[in-house]
């Protein structure tokens, strides 16, 4: 178990960290050498004024209409990404393991906390799948990729909720936590997860168009 | 003939029209236009008692007709109006009007070197042309975009050769329009034809077509050249070499085709307009090296100045001097000559003329009200409340301005060195 | 579910889809999709997260509330997504649907704009599968027959040069009548204004001229109107895909007004042909913005209200709705104006529909829908129940609509659901209520 724990947590992490910086470095690069040979027209409408005013907008709950049309989305969406991104971040486990490798050190946040934040990503998900089953219209355009996507953003969280509470194997659940964490920062780049890598570029493509050559708002 | 050699270009000014006071017979006096030699100006008039004339220097035309419009001078001199009578259309040459008559005509044209004058003409629901009173033999289901050889000798025409169901586009799809030249039409017929033209003699006809819906190619005579295109733009033939060259779309991209062979490669976001000088040995064209980024291109190079919109552009007789117009928002507009901007900024700008000898640029310009025209990057003494082109003598060293002010109409030869 | 589901028979689509092999569809896909795409198409593609949020934003998904097929999303989903996932391996029976869909069931009218968290522009996706279509010969019979009549005669209704100019002095005799001295002034060079229509004017809206002219005289407007090719600002091809005429149609028009030196072209009420020239047409001719400033009706009669050029003798009677076309509004922004125009000319409140501004429903007929005619009515009718009921839900009998293809399409919708409304142009009520100058 040690020997396992020490790879996934040495060469394994270096790996995954390095597939998801690179790659999410590469696909940039590489959407953005696209754009240039491809879309010069569209880059040439990019306006960062109009960019960060759409961007803003949409990161305000309830201001644009899909969101306000559709409250218990926009609250799911909205802690989702919060608490995606707040709990491993700041979880003072995962700064103790910065700390150990690199001596490098911030701010945490209370063990209950984070549990709790966890335990709202996990029931984001759960809604998100709800909605994928139940609801006629998002069931109809959902595929495969979509529960791939959704399953490797839910493993790390039950699995460090698992871990935590120590409710099952702790051994083996730490590592199935870290593995998870470590699938779901590589397939950043290359699964519907790369949102998270061009969901500005896109919302700032369109607040340019909008605002640069619409003369309208875009939420 | 009445050619530029045979104006007075006695330095000084002259008032033509003393005054532009409307008759009292006249309920409403529309456009001034002003011949080219600038000795003859003329307005069309609507008659109180109904009815149209035109008054030319003041004196309305022998008789007035029910309607009259396209009012437009001819090279020499001559002042030409579309006009109605007893319901039929025809075109009155100073006053006289054509014998035959239609139901409809419009679009007068006349021979840049010649004296022809021919309009568009419907009859009986056929169409064709009318070339100085005589009307193509055979007409045809529509025609349009008609054009003059330089002498007027011969005229040519895009053509609808046969009838069309309504929202047959099967019958569409397999081309029913071609080129009329002298109201004969090509063997070939086409999805598409655009804009025929001419070649130096008058001899031969290039045009744009469409092949199918995707497919452009250029068609010479009525024979399409072997290489096709995404896009084309109009052709034009070189005077000297007789040869076609067309701006031609590859991959997304503009570049120059003469005779099917690329001549500028194809790597402009836009090229057209394509110009040559007399002696056939220099091309320029309007061209965007980069999206929204307009310029001239001479030869295949292009200027290092760009707007957003470039119009305008002229050549020289040697072609050492190539002008064109620049503007922002159609608002400020800059005259750009050799690949330089003039410092001046002009609400409106026309189109650059340059003297045969000695490469002097003059261009009519406004700002607010006003208009002037600047000759070689300065702007006229004299601004007025309208100005016609100005036009250089023969020996590039006068410069002819017709303009209207303070009510009355002057024509004015100033020494291009003072001007 | 699905297009599959509901195909209509067409002779332009089956016409079209009965000479493809597969081996042209897989060619013609894959010349498109690497030749005019790219970063864009292909961030859309991978990055829209299936949320279903633009399944409400969409007036044809909302009129089918049971069939989740006409969700924004499903729309992209079973054209280009099939497109991409299988590389262009699909067969002539495919075609036929994805190009009914995209031809009948999107009106480009880019609401979903309002509730994709991603910024996806299921618009442009839907451009580009019209394009496919177009490359392919697959677009239906009416709309088609629109295509080539901008090619021949570049305007959209097959009117010849003469037809034209014969009713633009038709409508200046008859305006005579009413005002002694009204021009409509041909070919007037260095005129203010260049006035531009759209093919239905001349040929069956001819009243619409006629306003413009009364309205353009009684404001003293230094105005003209060209009477040769290019005075039709309409672009159907910007709708079938064929952008190559988009272009062509878009030089016409702006070499015209250039040639006459004017400092602005007004456009009557139109939206698409609005579109084509500031967002569309312009961008192919590799022009960034209109080389000539075009302002849409609503603006120039908004210029004029505020320079006190329109008098009115009387208000029109209100209470009375907006309906703000897309490509006007979401495409331009003109909805304030829009609205401080109407409570000037109305004597009466303006009941705003729920969806309002640039959050407006489409009437349905935009994106060039209407324009494919008869064999489509139903699916457009159909479509627009989602509207019908905004609409309905106002309780006025007047809907201010500043846009042709509005008009058409809300006509048929007020009929069709029998909303006892009737609709109005900008320029109808003016004309109705301004002070003629005798």
């Amino acid at each position: 178990m040690n020997a396992a724990y020490e790879f996934v947590t040495g060469p394994l992490a270096w790996a995954a960290w390095g597939i998801f910086l690179l790659g999410s470095a590469w696909r940039l690069f590489s959407m953005y050498q696209l754009a240039k040979q491809k879309d010069a027209v569209s880059l040439s409408y990019m306006s960062l004024f109009y960019s960060m005013r759409s961007i803003v907008n949409w990161l305000i709950p309830f201001n644009a209409l899909g969101w306000r049309k559709n409250p218990a989305m926009t609250v799911a969406t909205f802690v989702f990404h919060i608490c995606l991104l707040v709990a491993p971040i700041f979880l003072v486990a995962h700064v103790m393991l910065w700390d150990q490798s690199f001596g490098v050190s911030y701010v945490t946040i209370p063990d209950n906390v984070a549990d709790i934040m966890t335990l709202v990503v996990i029931a984001a998900c759960l809604f998100f799948a709800g909605r994928r089953i139940m609801q006629p219209e998002v069931r109809y355009i959902t595929t495969p990729q979509d529960w791939v996507a959704l399953v490797i953003v839910l493993a790390p969280f039950l699995t460090g909720f698992l871990a935590y509470h120590q409710l099952l194997d702790y051994d083996l659940m730490i590592i199935l936590h870290v593995v998870a964490g470590e699938i779901m920062l590589a397939a950043i780049p290359f699964t519907r997860l790369s949102h998270m890598v061009f969901v500005a570029f896109t919302r700032a493509y369109m607040g340019s168009e909008f605002g640069g050559v619409r003369h309208a708002r875009d939420w | 003939m009445h050619p530029p050699a045979l104006w007075d270009w006695e330095s000084g000014q002259r008032v033509i029209l003393a005054s532009m006071e409307r008759p009292e017979n006249v309920a409403w006096l529309e456009e001034y236009h002003i011949s080219p030699d600038g000795e003859r100006v003329a307005v069309l008039a609507s008659l109180e008692e109904g009815g149209f004339t035109a008054l030319v220097n003041g004196e309305a035309w022998e008789n007035p007709f029910e309607k009259a419009w396209c009012p437009r001078f001819s090279p020499d001199g001559r002042f030409t109006a579309i006009v109605q009578q007893d319901g039929m259309w025809t075109l009155a040459v100073d006053g006289e009007a054509w014998e035959e008559s239609f139901d409809f005509m419009w679009s007068t044209q006349f021979a840049p070197e010649g004296e022809a004058i021919a309009a568009c003409i419907q009859s009986g629901g056929e169409y064709g042309l009318c070339i100085d009173g005589v009307t193509w033999e055979t007409l045809y289901e529509n025609a349009s975009q008609c054009v003059l050889s330089a002498d007027g000798k011969a005229s040519a025409a895009v053509v609808q050769l046969a009838q069309l169901k309504p929202a047959d586009i099967e019958a569409f799809k397999k081309g029913v329009y071609g080129v009329a030249v002298n109201g004969q039409s090509w063997d070939a017929n086409f999805m598409n034809c655009w804009t025929p033209a001419f070649d130096a003699k008058g001899e031969h006809v290039a045009a744009q077509v469409r092949l199918n819906l995707y497919d452009y190619s250029i068609a010479v005579d009525g024979k399409t050249w072997n290489e096709i295109y995404g896009c084309v733009w109009e052709p034009r033939f070189n005077p000297a070499t007789g040869k076609v060259v067309a701006p031609v779309r590859l991959n997304g991209r503009w570049g120059l085709a003469q005779d099917g062979q690329i001549i500028w490669e194809p790597r402009f976001g836009q090229c057209w307009q394509q110009i040559f000088s007399p002696d056939g040995k220099n091309i320029a064209a309007i061209v965007a090296p980069d999206f929204g980024k307009f310029t001239v291109a001479v030869n295949g190079k292009a200027w290092g100045v760009t707007f957003p919109v470039v119009t305008d552009l002229v050549i020289c007789r040697e072609g050492a001097t190539v002008a064109a117009l620049g503007c922002v928002d159609n608002a400020d507009w800059q005259v750009l000559v050799n690949g330089r901007a003039w410092a001046g900024v002009w609400d409106m700008a026309w189109k650059p003329v340059i003297s045969q000898v000695g490469g002097h640029v003059a261009a009519k310009v406004s700002k607010g009200k006003r208009q002037t025209i600047v000759v070689d990057g300065r702007a006229f003494a004299r601004e007025f409340d309208q100005v016609f082109d100005p036009t250089f003598s023969p020996d590039g060293k006068k410069l002819l301005i017709r303009g209207i002010d303070k009510g009355s109409v002057v024509r004015i030869v100033a020494d291009v060195a003072q001007a | 579910m699905g297009i599959a589901d509901r195909l209509i028979e067409d002779v332009g689509l089956r016409g079209g889809v009965s000479k493809l092999t597969p081996e042209q569809i897989q060619k013609t896909v894959n010349a498109v999709i690497s030749g005019e795409t790219g970063a864009k198409l292909k961030a859309y593609a991978e990055t829209c997260m299936r949320c279903g949020l633009c399944a409400q934003a969409c007036h044809f998904s909302q009129s089918h509330p049971d069939d989740p097929s006409y969700t924004p999303a499903a729309k992209v989903q079973a054209t280009m997504g099939v497109l991409l996932k299988t590389g262009g391996k699909v067969s002539p029976e495919f075609i036929y649907g994805m190009a009914q869909l995209a031809y009948t069931e999107c009106n480009l009218c880019r609401r979903c704009v309002h509730y994709c968290p991603i910024g996806i522009d299921t618009g442009y996706i839907m451009s580009t599968v019209r394009r496919i279509c177009h490359k392919l010969g697959v677009t239906p019979q009416y709309i088609q027959d629109t295509a080539h009549s901008h090619s021949a005669t570049f305007n959209q209704m097959w009117v010849k040069d003469d037809e034209w100019t014969d009713t633009l002095m038709w409508q200046e005799d008859e305006a005579r009548e009413e005002f002694p001295g009204l021009r409509i002034p041909l070919d007037k060079e260095g005129a203010d204004i260049y006035y531009s229509v759209i093919a239905p004017e001349p040929k069956f809206r001819t009243q619409l001229i006629y306003q413009a002219a009364a309205i353009m005289h009684a404001a003293g407007v230094d105005w003209t109107m060209p009477s040769e090719p290019g005075w039709d600002n309409s672009d159907m091809c910007m709708f079938t895909g064929d952008f190559e005429m988009m272009g062509r149609l878009k030089r016409k028009h702006f070499e015209s007004a250039q040639k006459l030196k004017v400092k602005r072209i007004v456009m009557g009420e139109c939206g698409h042909a609005f579109r084509s020239v500031y967002d569309m047409g312009n961008r192919w001719v590799a022009w960034k913005m209109y080389p000539v400033p075009v302002i849409h009706s609503i603006e120039f009669f908004w210029e004029l209200m505020k320079q006190g050029k329109i008098k009115l003798a009387k208000k029109y009677p209100g209470p009375v709705t907006v309906h703000d076309p897309c490509n006007v509004v979401r495409g331009r922004g003109h909805h304030e104006k829009l609205r401080e125009l109407v409570r000037f000319l109305v004597d009466g409140p303006i009941i705003e529909t729920a969806s309002n501004r640039e959050h407006n429903i489409c009437c349905t007929a935009g994106g060039g829908v209407i324009n494919c005619g008869p064999p489509f009515k139903n699916v457009r009718l159909d479509g627009s129940k989602a509207k019908a009921e905004e609409l309905r839900a106002t309780g006025v009998k007047t809907i201010v609509a500043p846009c042709h293809n509005c008009h058409g399409g809300l006509e048929d919708t007020v009929h069709r659901y029998k909303l006892d409304m009737h609709i109005k142009f900008l320029g109808d009520i003016i004309y109705e209520c301004m002070e003629k100058p005798s």
